[in-house]
C-alpha cells in the first residue's frame, strides 16, 4: 500500500430523483491489485460501475485514476458486465475483437491479436461458432477475453459468474484465479457471493444497504493458489464469516473485527 | 420446435387443410346446382386459367412491378426515418402521430383519389403500396432498435463507443428479427396494395383484370387471377424467409446450445 492508488474514490454520491443510492463511498484500489465490492441487492454496486464507464456523474465527491480526475470519455477501464453481452449475430471471434473494433483496429488487426489467446482461454477451435452454441461457462470465458484484450488499465467485473450453475461457477474462480496470478491485472469486482469475494479478492469492501456507504474493509492475506489446503481453509472460513456478519448485521459488527 | 419435424410433417398438414377447403367447393359448386357465372367449380377456375394463361401473366407483371418498387420505396423511407427517429427524441414525437393517421385514411377513398391526382401510371400503385407497408415496417424497425439489450449497450459504452458506434454495433443487428418479422407481414399487404391501386384505375394488372373479368360476369376468371395474386404473395413471402436465413445464420442455432 506504499504507492499512490491508481483508482481513488472519496466520498461520492449519487442520487437519481427521490432514491439516495450511493452516500459517500471511499474506495480505492493499488496496482496489480483484486478488490471485490459486497453488498446486499440493490445497494448501489452497478450504480458505482455507471459512474466509473456509464458516462453518469456523481452529485458529491471525487473519482480519481492516476491521481487525474476521471473525465468521461477516458476510457480507462475494460468492463465485464453481469451477463455476458456477447453479441448473439457475432462469431465468438468478433466478439472478443469488439473492443478493439471500437477503437478503431482493423478488423483483421484485431483478429491476429485475438487469435493466439483462444488456447489460453480454453476456446481453441470455437473461433467461428456463435455464442448460442457455447457453454455458460465458454460464454463467461469469452467475455473475459473481449475484456482483457482491450489492454485498459483495469478490469471491472459485474458479478460475472452471477448467471452460472454452482460447478460452472466455482470452476469459472479457480480458472480466473490462475489467469489472474499470471497476469496481475488491477481489477474491481462487485459481488453478492461472499465465498467468491474472499477466494479471489486482496481486499474486500463491504457495502450498507442503500443508501450505500462502505461499512467496512477486510484484508485477505492468504497466499494464491487457494486452493483446498486445510489450513488456509480454515482462514478463509474464519474471514469468510466475518465478511457474512458484517453484511448480515450492518450497523454494528462494521468496528468489531478487523 | 417444428424444426425437428421432417418436411412432410411440416407442410402435410396444410396441405392437407387446402385440399379439404377445394374438394367441399368442388362438391358444392358440383352438386348444388350453383350456375358457373355464379360460383364455378375450382376445376373450372383452373381450365381457364390454363386457356387465359397469357393474359394473367400479361397482366401480372405489373402488379409484381409496382408491388416491389413500391417496397422498396417504403422500405427505403422506413429505414431512414425509423434511424432518425431514433437518434432524435423530437422527431420520433412529431411524426409518429402522422403515421398513426395515415394509417388510419380507408384505402377505398385514397385509391381513386390517387389515381385522379396521379394517372394511370406506375406512380399512384407505388405510392399506394407505399402507404400500406410503410407503417408496419416502420413500428417493426423502432420496436427492434428498442429491444436493444441494455448491458451490450453499456458494454460498448465502456469501450468508448460513440452514439453510432452503438446504433451500428449493437442497435441495428438487435432489429434485425423485428425487421424480418415485419417484412413478412408487409409483404401480403404490399400485393393487396398494389391490386387494390390497379382495382381504382389501371392500363393493366391484376387489379384491372379481376375488375374486367367481374364486369364480363366471368367469376371463373376474377378467381383465377385471385390465385395468382396468392401465389405471387406466397413466393414474395418464401423469398423473405430464404433472405432471412441468409442474412441472419446465427438463429438455427438460438434454441440449442452446445452442452
Amino acid at each position: 500500500m506504499t504507492a499512490a492508488a491508481r483508482l481513488q474514490l472519496r466520498g461520492v454520491q449519487k442520487a437519481f430523483g427521490e432514491t439516495e443510492v450511493l452516500a459517500g463511498v471511499d474506495l480505492q484500489v493499488h496496482e496489480g491489485e483484486f478488490v471485490s465490492i459486497l453488498g446486499p441487492s440493490g445497494a448501489g454496486k452497478s450504480t458505482l460501475f455507471q459512474l466509473l464507464i456509464g458516462g453518469i456523474r456523481p452529485d458529491g465527491g471525487t473519482i480519481h485514476f492516476d491521481r487525474a480526475p476521471l473525465h468521461n470519455g477516458t476510457a480507462r477501464f475494460a468492463f465485464m458486465p453481469q451477463r455476458d453481452a456477447l453479441m448473439p449475430w457475432r462469431r465468438i471471434l468478433d466478439n472478443t475483437t469488439l473492443g478493439l473494433e471500437v477503437q478503431g483496429m482493423d478488423r483483421r488487426a484485431a483478429r491476429a491479436k485475438v487469435a493466439p489467446l483462444f488456447a489460453e482461454f480454453g476456446l481453441q477451435g470455437f473461433e467461428r461458432h456463435y455464442p448460442a452454441q457455447l457453454s455458460g461457462g465458454m460464454r463467461q470465458r469469452a467475455a473475459l477475453l473481449r475484456t482483457i484484450v482491450q489492454d485498459r488499465d483495469m478490469l471491472l467485473l459485474d458479478e460475472p459468474f452471477g448467471a452460472l450453475d454452482a460447478l460452472t461457477r466455482a470452476a469459472m474462480q479457480r480458472w480466473l484465479q490462475t489467469m489472474w496470478k499470471r497476469h496481475r491485472w488491477t481489477a474491481l469486482l462487485v459481488t453478492h457471493d461472499v465465498r467468491e469475494a474472499v477466494f479471489l479478492s486482496d481486499r474486500i469492501y463491504v457495502l450498507s444497504p442503500r443508501p450505500a456507504r462502505v461499512l467496512h474493509e477486510f484484508h485477505v492475506p492468504l497466499p494464491r493458489p487457494r486452493d483446498a489446503s486445510s489450513s488456509r481453509l480454515e482462514e478463509a472460513s474464519r474471514i469468510e464469516a466475518m465478511v457474512l456478519a458484517t453484511l448480515l448485521t450492518p450497523e454494528p459488527a462494521g468496528e468489531q473485527s478487523s | 420446435m417444428s424444426e425437428n419435424l421432417s418436411f412432410p410433417a411440416k407442410v402435410g398438414p396444410a396441405v392437407v387443410a387446402v385440399g379439404v377447403v377445394v374438394l367441399a367447393w368442388h362438391l358444392y359448386a358440383d352438386l348444388s346446382g350453383i350456375g358457373v357465372t355464379t360460383l364455378p367449380s375450382p376445376l373450372r377456375v383452373a381450365q381457364q386459367a390454363w386457356v387465359h394463361r397469357q393474359a394473367l401473366f400479361d397482366n401480372a407483371v405489373p402488379t409484381v412491378r409496382a408491388t416491389l418498387l413500391g417496397f422498396a420505396c417504403s422500405l427505403t423511407a422506413a429505414l431512414l426515418l425509423s434511424v432518425l427517429m431514433d437518434f432524435s427524441g423530437l422527431l420520433r414525437r412529431a411524426l409518429f402521430p402522422v403515421f398513426i393517421i395515415s394509417q388510419t385514411l380507408p384505402l377505398v377513398a385514397i385509391a381513386p383519389l390517387v389515381v385522379l391526382w396521379f394517372g394511370f401510371g406506375l406512380f399512384p400503385k407505388i405510392m399506394l403500396v407505399a402507404l400500406v407497408t410503410f407503417f408496419p415496417m416502420l413500428v417493426a424497425l423502432v420496436q427492434g432498435y428498442a429491444a436493444t439489450e441494455k448491458e451490450i449497450v453499456l458494454l460498448l459504452r465502456s469501450m468508448g463507443a460513440s452514439r453510432w458506434g452503438v446504433f451500428r454495433l449493437a442497435r441495428l443487428p438487435s432489429a434485425l428479427p423485428f425487421f424480418f418479422a415485419g417484412l413478412r407481414i408487409s409483404i401480403t399487404y404490399a400485393v393487396v396494395g398494389a391490386i387494390f391501386a390497379e382495382y381504382a384505375g389501371a392500363a393493366r394488372g391484376l387489379g384491372i383484370y379481376i375488375l374486367n373479368a367481374k364486369n364480363n360476369f366471368r367469376p371463373d376468371l376474377v378467381l383465377a387471377a385471385v390465385g395468382v395474386s396468392a401465389g405471387l404473395t406466397l413466393i414474395l413471402f418464401g423469398l423473405t424467409v430464404l433472405i432471412q436465413r441468409a442474412a441472419m445464420p446465427w438463429i438455427r442455432f438460438d434454441r440449442d446450445p452446445a452442452p
